[in-house]
């Protein structure tokens, strides 16, 4: 993950074709979308995007003013890192055979994530963590041979207050 | 079930007030034109779908009442993308209705099927593809609501035939008029900021209190905001000079010794330095456009800004504001002048008297010059340009086209009321003007309504003069044929070494007067000074068709002053017949 990445959750109006919408504001400028998770809230009416990208803070400033002109947007947070709580799942197929099986389980372990499938000579492993700890999990499992990777891109919610 | 979509999209029109629609028919919204001939609403058939839009453009421009179009899918929503994307721009309110395939082929490569949605996505405030006939009333609702409030803006409604044919099933409803309540109950993202707020409206005063060389740019959000009294009010309150972009032109009267003019690449020396020299720049409903800043670091280097308009998101998106005021600008200015009567009277706030002399100082240092035709030369067109403001009525509507004849209206013509100057800003349109200038004829009848337009503009079109003489709509076009794309030309002599590159036209391909003469037009070609004055009386005279008179003008005239691209203001070229005074 690039260091100057913005977390971005768009409250929207859950209907056709307003995912297009939000995208086509960063497309127009040149800027990736490095991550995007949509789905309902707990009101059907609404769907949250939580999107991730890499711009600088002048532009996204302008991005997120262009967003809120959007009729569908009703309220866009920009969650720092440090005051939100993150999570993304990760699914993973990994190479295992027997003599390395028992590595890969106990690193799963480790994680506390959890084995979902299990092949003659595969395994394939879920974890919903931090996108750090995916990131970290990931990179312990490499020399094993991935053989497919699926992340949902992060989800996040601002901290509680504690005082 | 009491109706059909077509009826249903019909009866919401009327209901919005419109009393005009400017579209062409085809195979999608054929249904919907069944019930146009049952209807109080005026259809004014247009030859190109670009000129529908154009038209709404015009009208809305003179009107302030949305302009309303109408085309069919595909070939049909494309052809009026560039109005949308006009109307987007300067914030030209504006309603499209596009025909759509049947929602059952939508997708499947249908005959003049497009994602007109899709493509006009980024060219318009909102737009919508209606699904279900009885989301039709709503729909229009919407749009209506839309494209008027806030920051005013295009809006289109893609309609599919099938929801709107009476002979299919899918078309059945029931009507229901939704209420405001309803309107705005179904956009819970939809709430425009309009009163600005009072922490920021005192800061504003104080800085105008304390401010030696204080400059009003206003813009087109003043002419949106039907703001036009209460800059005047503000203006005269405090004694503080106005210049009026070019989407403002008329937007603070002309003949006011406040006035200042148009600032801006080819704005006048005064109105430009002015704002270079100013400490405080009040830009009132105006954005900042690269047209008017330059070189942006250059840009009013001392100036604080107070910066008030309707849009949160122009706000510190080129220039960041000391005192940024979302809101209305009506509003904020009439709040404005009561924080300001609060701090009490002239002597609470800084004397500007040496500032105003400064202004007149460089106001009789540099007016705007040309010199003047003679017999046997082309015409001047800033002569042409004189003669047709002198020789108007002062309520004369003037519409352009982009180029070198826009620049020339806006800085010769004397907008003395709001809502008479109709161009292309932001986008530049070429081929803008006679269709505006429809539009706008349509909406003030009881207006002289002038197109001034470039022989590269008119050829762009010049079809819907056809529109104007089917429809008894005597609109007057001034085109200064000058042979040459001209302001391309100007950029070729200036800054490519006058290497000309496809810009030359022709004076007589085609036969300008033959071909208006075929379109139903009265047509004059005028080529001494002499003959200027009469030809325009004699267009102001014809009131039952549309008057073509062609000027033969000098390819070689530049408009000055100017500031080259990429340059700082300060730069400003005043050009050759006042180079080196004063200076």
């Amino acid at each position: 993950m690039p260091p100057k990445y913005h977390v971005l959750s768009v409250l929207v109006e859950n209907r056709a074709g307003v995912l297009a919408r939000v995208s086509a504001l960063f497309a127009r400028r040149g800027y990736n979308i490095y991550s995007l998770a949509v789905a309902p809230t707990d009101d059907e009416r609404f769907s949250r995007i939580t999107v991730v990208v890499d711009v600088e803070q002048a532009p996204l400033e302008q991005v997120v003013k262009q967003l809120n002109k959007l009729i569908h947007v009703i309220k866009i947070s920009e969650l720092d890192p440090r005051d939100s709580v993150e999570r993304e799942l990760m699914l993973v197929t990994v190479k295992a055979p027997a003599e390395v099986r028992g590595q890969i389980i106990e690193l799963v372990e480790l994680f506390e994530g959890r084995i979902i499938d299990v092949g003659r000579d595969e395994l394939a492993l879920s974890l919903d963590e931090h996108p750090e700890r995916l990131d970290d999990l990931e990179e312990l499992l490499r020399p094993f041979g991935i053989i497919d990777l699926q992340r949902t891109g992060r989800v996040a919610l601002p901290k509680l207050e504690r005082s | 079930m009491n109706t059909n979509g077509g009826q249903a999209l019909i009866k919401s029109l009327e209901l919005e007030g419109v009393e005009v629609i400017f579209g062409l028919p085809g195979g999608a919204i054929l249904p919907v034109y069944d019930p146009i001939l049952d209807s109080p609403i005026r259809h004014v058939l247009v030859r190109h779908e670009q000129g529908a839009g154009h038209m709404a453009e015009g009208f809305a421009h003179a009107t302030g009442r949305p302009g309303v179009a109408m085309v069919t899918s595909g070939p049909g929503a494309t052809n009026i993308v560039t109005p949308l994307a006009d109307a987007y721009m300067d914030s030209i309110p504006m309603v499209v209705i596009t025909g759509q395939v049947p929602l059952p082929s939508i997708g499947t490569d249908a005959f003049q099927e497009c994602d007109t949605v899709g493509i006009t996505r980024g060219v318009t405030k909102h737009n919508e593809l209606v699904t279900r006939a009885e989301d039709i009333p709503m729909a229009i609702r919407q749009a209506f609501h839309i494209a008027t409030t806030g920051r005013p803006g295009p809006v289109l409604v893609d309609i599919p035939k099938d929801i709107v044919d009476p002979r299919n099933p899918a078309s059945a409803m029931n009507w229901n008029w939704p209420t405001d309540a309803d309107v705005s109950s179904s956009m819970p993202g939809y709430k425009p900021t309009t009163k600005g707020h009072p922490k920021k409206i005192k800061e504003a005063a104080a800085l105008i209190a304390v401010a030696r060389k204080p400059i009003i740019y206003a813009g087109g959000g003043i002419l949106k905001a039907r703001a036009a009294e209460a800059l005047r009010e503000l203006a005269e309150l405090t004694g503080i000079p106005v210049v009026t972009t070019l989407m403002a032109r008329g937007a603070f009267p002309d003949d006011h010794e406040l006035c200042l003019g148009m600032p801006g690449m080819h704005g006048n020396y005064t109105a430009v330095t002015s704002i270079q020299k100013s400490d405080l720049l009040i830009a009132l409903g105006s954005r900042f456009d690269d047209r008017v800043t330059g070189k942006l670091d250059g840009f009013a280097p001392d100036a604080k800004i107070i910066h008030v308009d309707i849009d949160p998101a122009e706000l510190g998106k080129v220039r960041r504001a000391d005192v940024p005021i979302v809101g209305d600008c009506r509003l904020v200015i009439e709040e404005i002048i009561k924080a300001l009567n609060a701090l009490g009277g002239p002597e609470s706030r800084m004397d500007i008297t040496p500032w105003r002399q400064q202004i007149s100082a460089w106001q009789e240092l540099y007016p705007l010059v040309y010199e003047q035709s003679i017999d046997g030369d082309l015409l001047k067109p800033q002569y042409v340009l004189e003669q047709l403001r002198d020789r108007s009525p002062a309520d004369t509507i003037v519409a352009s086209g982009v180029g070198q004849h826009q620049m020339w209206t806006s800085q010769y013509w004397k907008f003395n009321y709001p809502y008479t100057w109709v161009n292309s800003g932001g986008l530049g349109t070429m081929g803008f003007s006679i269709p505006a200038a429809i539009g706008a004829k349509v909406g003030r009848p009881d207006r002289t309504v002038w197109a001034v337009d470039g022989d590269g503009c008119f050829q762009m079109t010049a079809q819907e003069l056809v529109t104007a003489a089917t429809e008894r709509i005597p609109v007057k076009i001034a085109l200064l044929n000058n042979a040459y794309l001209g302001m391309v030309r100007q950029w070729q002599e200036m800054f490519y070494g006058e290497r000309y590159s496809e810009v030359y036209l022709s004076p007589d391909l085609p036969d300008y007067v033959k071909w208006a003469e075929a379109m139903g037009c009265v047509a004059l070609r005028v080529e001494s000074p002499d003959e200027v004055g009469p030809a325009i009386d004699k267009a102001n005279e014809i009131n039952d068709r549309p008057v073509v008179l062609e000027f033969r003008t000098d390819a070689s005239e530049k408009v000055f002053p100017m500031v080259s691209p990429g340059t700082s203001n300060d730069q400003i070229d005043v050009g050759p017949l006042q180079n080196g005074l004063g200076r």
